[in-house]
């Protein structure tokens, strides 16, 4: 049986840690309200980009846009992953790296080859280990999604695309349903489905007939930047999700873990006292015992 | 029919303004502009400046967005402001920047592996040399 004095310095490092797993509970209780604030006023860009383009594929635009035409061979896929940069948070970025894997065993079962792009650090370490080529990274963002960073990673990838290195890409991250539950997605980004462009339906009744935009200055240019700014909108919100189901997995993983701190304390606690006990007890018999032989 | 549009002025980051609008003037990419309802369907790219917005039964409002586009239908305006600040130098360094940030990963990942190939050797050669050790000792 284990000393009294181990099992105390037990009972505190425990302890210790229950400390450090609570604080880090209540951080990312605070920072999960910031997050998911910010995921919802996130989502008006994301809704009225749509609709833009809803009214875009409405009109007669004589130049249609590569993003928009579907490609009837797939040969090279590329999957934009989204993962927290740090850990303790349960099974977040498992869950959503294991889709990926699941996918892209598929693909390249199918003869597919696989061209990622990584947002944060878990996902940049885990495709690394995976031997998937990495197109383009961006880790440390923080705790708030920006923009600013995001472009460059996601230009790498559109950039693929439109010069045919890529003939689809798709999304992953952690898809924030509430703060229990987290569940990872997977959505294709390009080309654009019909899901994507669906407006709210908000249609003008007075233009039926065929009808086209006045561009300024020309109708190319000013679609590229619309879609792109689409696309980047959808990775935005896809991060924002993310972030937010980081903080909260991370709470609840937290919050789990003081728990289980709190539960071991409580049995170390019983086995101290028996063993003082029974070391008392011990003692006591002695004395008596020596008592009696005088 | 139709004296106010509905305007929305969005960025990625949150929602700037949304509501009826009589008038507004946007800085377009070839000059300001003025939208009445029943504007035509117009696309425009915008610079950074000063969005102007009467809102009916309201004073001249003004809104500052740092670029974006601009879309005009009838009865819906939108404006997708940017909050990064864009320019297709810009966007492509940043994509070079973001296409290295990746490669240079890759081969420090290369380096981990290696690394860690390594350790594992020595690991199982420290191994041996105890469980040699061990016989000797055993044989003695």
């Amino acid at each position: 049986m284990a000393s009294s004095r181990d099992i105390r310095n037990k009972i505190k490092s425990v302890k210790n840690t229950q400390k450090i797993t609570r604080a880090m509970e209540m951080v990312a209780a605070s920072k999960m309200r910031k997050a998911q604030d910010r995921m919802k006023k996130a989502r008006p860009y994301g809704e009225k980009i749509r609709n833009v383009a809803a009214h875009m594929s409405k009109a007669s635009v004589e130049y249609r846009h590569p993003f928009l035409a579907n490609r009837e061979t797939v040969n090279r896929v590329g999957v934009i992953v989204v993962t927290s940069d740090k850990g303790l948070c349960g099974g977040l970025n498992t869950n959503v790296l294991r889709r990926v894997l699941n996918e892209a065993r598929g693909w390249q079962n199918n003869g597919k080859q696989i061209e990622a792009c990584c947002i944060g650090n878990k996902g940049l370490g885990f495709m690394g280990r995976a031997g998937v080529s990495v197109i383009s990274q961006i880790t440390g963002l923080g705790d708030a999604p920006n923009m600013e960073k995001l472009i460059g990673a996601v230009k790498v990838v559109l950039d693929a695309y439109t010069e045919n290195r890529l003939d689809r890409v798709y999304i992953f991250y952690n898809r924030f349903v509430n703060t229990m539950k987290q569940e990872p997605v997977m959505e294709q980004l390009l080309p654009l489905t019909d899901k994507l462009i669906k407006g709210d339906g908000v249609e003008s009744k007075v233009l039926r007939s065929p009808w086209d935009y006045i561009y300024e200055p020309e109708a190319k240019p000013v679609i590229d930047d619309i879609m792109v700014r689409y696309i980047e909108a959808l990775v935005y919100q896809a991060v924002a999700e993310n972030m937010a189901s980081e903080q909260s997995a991370r709470m609840v993983a937290m919050k789990a873990a003081s728990d289980n701190a709190g539960n071991l304390i409580d049995e170390l606690t019983l086995i101290y006292n028996k063993t003082r006990q029974a070391a008392i007890t011990k003692e006591l018999s002695e004395i008596v015992g020596g008592a009696a032989a005088v | 029919m139709g004296t106010v549009f509905h305007l929305d002025i969005v960025s990625a980051e949150e929602s700037i303004y949304s509501g009826p609008a009589e008038f507004i003037v946007a800085p377009a990419l070839m000059g300001e502009v003025g939208i009445y309802p029943q504007h035509t369907p117009m696309l425009t790219r915008i610079k950074s400046g000063m969005v102007r917005v009467k809102a009916p039964l309201k004073d001249n409002e003004e809104v500052y967005v740092s670029g974006g586009m601009l879309e005009v239908q009838p009865d819906v305006v939108t404006i997708l402001a940017d909050t990064a600040v864009r320019g297709k130098d810009l966007d492509e360094a940043k994509a070079l920047e973001a296409k290295q940030r990746a490669e240079e990963a890759m081969k420090n990942k290369l380096s981990e592996i290696e690394y860690a190939r390594a350790q594992a050797e020595l690991i199982e050669a420290t191994a041996q040399l105890a469980a040699i050790q061990q016989l000797r000792k055993r044989g003695h």
